[in-house]
């Protein structure tokens, strides 16, 4: 059941992400063009995600437990440092340039471009490497972001 | 019919994808965050790997099934510049594991935990972007 948990949660948010628009990266681009044609569909997107996930959240983390792992494991830091400025910094570049963050990149996939492979391809790369240069304090903290 | 990409499409879709961050959190107590389950599958210092390859065949299974019943939602990438391409994933893979995590771990969970650290990473993601795409599009004048 857990495993099986995985996979469909997995499916029910990549088809989100393509009902929502994130998986067009013209759409994006045109959302992060302030100074042009400025499109603000894509507000919505999280606009409404975050609020459900509000609500949800607060809900969820009254329960003792979830159903699946013995206790609920979510970050607990609060510290705002050089990494999470660079990092985030270095991530906004890459998504103005592509108009893909991770999850729509893979959802993409299912169009058979070979573009979005060589995308995706190269955004392991760049997971690997930095998980490989650095090892992060907390393994689990960072697995969880 | 809804359009991919219009107001109404974009409400429903954040739902949906709210929805799957909290039925990740009730079910497995854990936080939806693409960047890092989907980099633990190769990383050196991981843990259930089974578990985050199953996630990602979920995705890719999801993208199939958006193919399907919505033909406009995916177009594929924006250019077909390989070296512009190549930049992009590996920034977009650097950045969000030194950052932890990316539009969906800080952006929709964090903000949904009201984080301190995923609404500065959030708000620092979204400004680079911006900038971003005005030099791309206003100042050299588009993808080369």
């Amino acid at each position: 059941m857990r495993a099986l948990s995985f996979f469909f949660v997995g499916m029910l948010f990549a088809i989100g992400l393509g009902i929502s628009g994130m998986t067009q990266p013209t759409k994006v681009i045109g959302f992060l063009d302030v100074a042009g044609a400025w499109d603000p569909a894509l507000m919505f997107v999280m606009g409404s995600a975050v609020v459900i996930g509000f609500f949800g959240y607060r809900h969820v983390l009254r329960r003792p437990a979830p159903l699946f792992a013995g206790r609920f494991d979510v970050p607990t830091r609060s510290d705002i440092d050089a990494k999470l400025f660079g990092g985030a910094a270095l991530f906004g570049m890459g998504w103005g340039l592509a108009g893909f963050c991770p999850g729509p990149a893979l959802v993409a996939l299912a169009s058979g471009s070979l573009d979005v492979v060589i995308f995706v391809v190269a955004m392991f790369v760049g997971f690997l490497a930095r998980d490989l240069v650095g090892r992060p304090a907390a393994p689990a903290a960072a697995a969880r972001a | 019919m809804l359009e991919p990409g219009s107001i109404p499409a974009a409400l429903l879709g954040g739902a949906v994808i709210g929805v799957a961050a909290v039925a990740m959190l009730a079910l497995n107590g854990r936080i939806l965050g693409v960047s890092g389950l989907v980099a633990g599958i190769i990383a050196p210092h991981s843990s259930e790997r089974g578990l985050r390859a199953l996630f990602l065949a979920g995705m890719l299974a999801g993208g199939v099934v958006v193919g399907k019943i919505l033909p406009g939602a995916l177009p594929g990438a924006i250019t077909s510049n390989a070296l512009w391409l190549i930049v992009a994933g590996l920034l977009v893979g650097f950045g969000t594991r030194l950052g932890g995590g990316c539009t969906s771990g800080h952006g929709v969970c964090g903000l949904s935990r009201l984080s301190p650290r995923s609404l500065t990473a959030t708000m620092v993601f979204m400004a680079v972007a911006m900038i971003t795409v005005f030099v791309t599009r206003h100042v050299i004048g588009g993808i080369p």
